[in-house]
């Protein structure tokens, strides 16, 4: 039988859970979406606390992950944002972890990808570019506006303007876009191999054999899912420090 | 019907978006390959803008699979 590979994208309320009229009527049930973050959540936390309470001059090897971890943001927004870019070390480090956390627990099959649901990933992404704006407006106050305005002839300028607009609003969408489809393409593409292997050794005879090619396949594919589920996280963190970066230097860097 | 057919066609030319990501992600280490044999001292320190830019080319092959999914399930 062949299997819907959308369905693992299916959202089932675990707790049922509706608002009053009066509230609006939404639905606020708690979720496998919802116990799948939370999970992240405590995972993430637990780690980086238990890894790090030793603190041993000799790392252990869970220490010297989260080691390697917090050096390897530090590092990458030394050199993409600069000194005065690390106050906002702790919100780049939490969504780098947040995204890497529950982009590996959807690589555990059967679990549920929290990144492959768009509601989750243009939550992160607005939140970014909010705090892009509002940074932006603190430190320069209306010259922020000067972003939009690049060096260049005052007749370009009427061409460049809107671009630079239009690129700077779309960019919550990519960013959003760019994780969401990353994670669902990635799962979709699994299960779709996957169901090979179950047509195929469902049929019995040589195509039972012949199951073991796609499943082969499938190994190789969880690798590359696995390098693109850490890609991805670190692709959102290191544009989250290009943009704040442009919003804390505006032209005048590098 | 004519609607559910015009729907799968346009789905499957939105496929046609894996063209431009091919070309980027084949350029992309393309690049860096033949950069990283004339100056192989400098390979290793470029490979973050490597992943950098191979993740960046996939991502726009991507959008043709959300174009995809929204003419398929609107």
């Amino acid at each position: 039988m062949a299997m819907n590979p959308m369905e693992q994208f299916a959202i089932k309320p675990i707790v049922p859970l509706q608002l009053p009229a009066s509230w609006g009527g939404y639905d606020v049930s708690f979720t496998n979406q919802s116990l799948l973050m939370v999970l992240v959540a405590i995972a993430a936390s637990l780690f980086l606390t238990l890894a790090t309470s030793k603190k041993s001059l000799v790392p252990s090897r869970a220490q010297s992950m989260a080691e390697m971890s917090y050096e390897f943001v530090i590092n990458m927004m030394q050199s993409s944002t600069g000194e005065d870019g690390l106050r906002f070390f702790p919100f780049v480090f939490t969504i780098f972890i947040f995204v890497l956390f529950s982009n590996f627990f959807g690589m555990i099959p059967g679990s549920f990808t929290v990144t492959s649901q768009i509601a989750v990933t243009f939550s992160l992404a607005s939140l970014v570019i909010l705090t892009v704006i509002v940074t932006g407006f603190i430190k320069h106050g209306l010259g922020f506006l000067k972003l939009f305005v690049p060096k260049a002839p005052w007749y370009l300028l009427i061409l460049l303007v809107p671009i630079e607009v239009i690129s700077f609003f779309t960019r919550p969408i990519s960013l959003s876009v760019r994780l969401f489809a990353n994670m669902l393409a990635g799962h979709t593409m699994l299960a779709v191999f996957g169901g090979f292997v179950v047509l195929l050794g469902g049929a019995g005879g040589v195509l039972t054999l012949l199951s073991l090619a796609p499943m082969a396949l499938i190994v190789a594919i969880m690798l590359l899912e696995l390098l693109v589920a850490f890609l991805q996280a670190y692709v959102f963190a290191i544009l989250t420090c290009i943009y704040l970066n442009e919003a804390l230097h505006l032209h005048d860097n590098h | 019907m004519e609607v559910a057919a015009a729907k799968m066609i346009g789905a499957g030319l939105a496929c046609i978006a894996l063209v431009g990501a091919g070309i980027g992600i084949g350029n992309v280490f393309g690049s860096y390959l033949s950069g990283a044999l004339r100056n192989p001292g400098a390979a290793a320190s470029q490979t973050t803008n490597l992943l950098l830019g191979f993740a960046l080319c996939e991502a726009t092959g991507l959008f043709g699979l959300v174009i995809a999914l929204i003419i398929l399930f609107t």
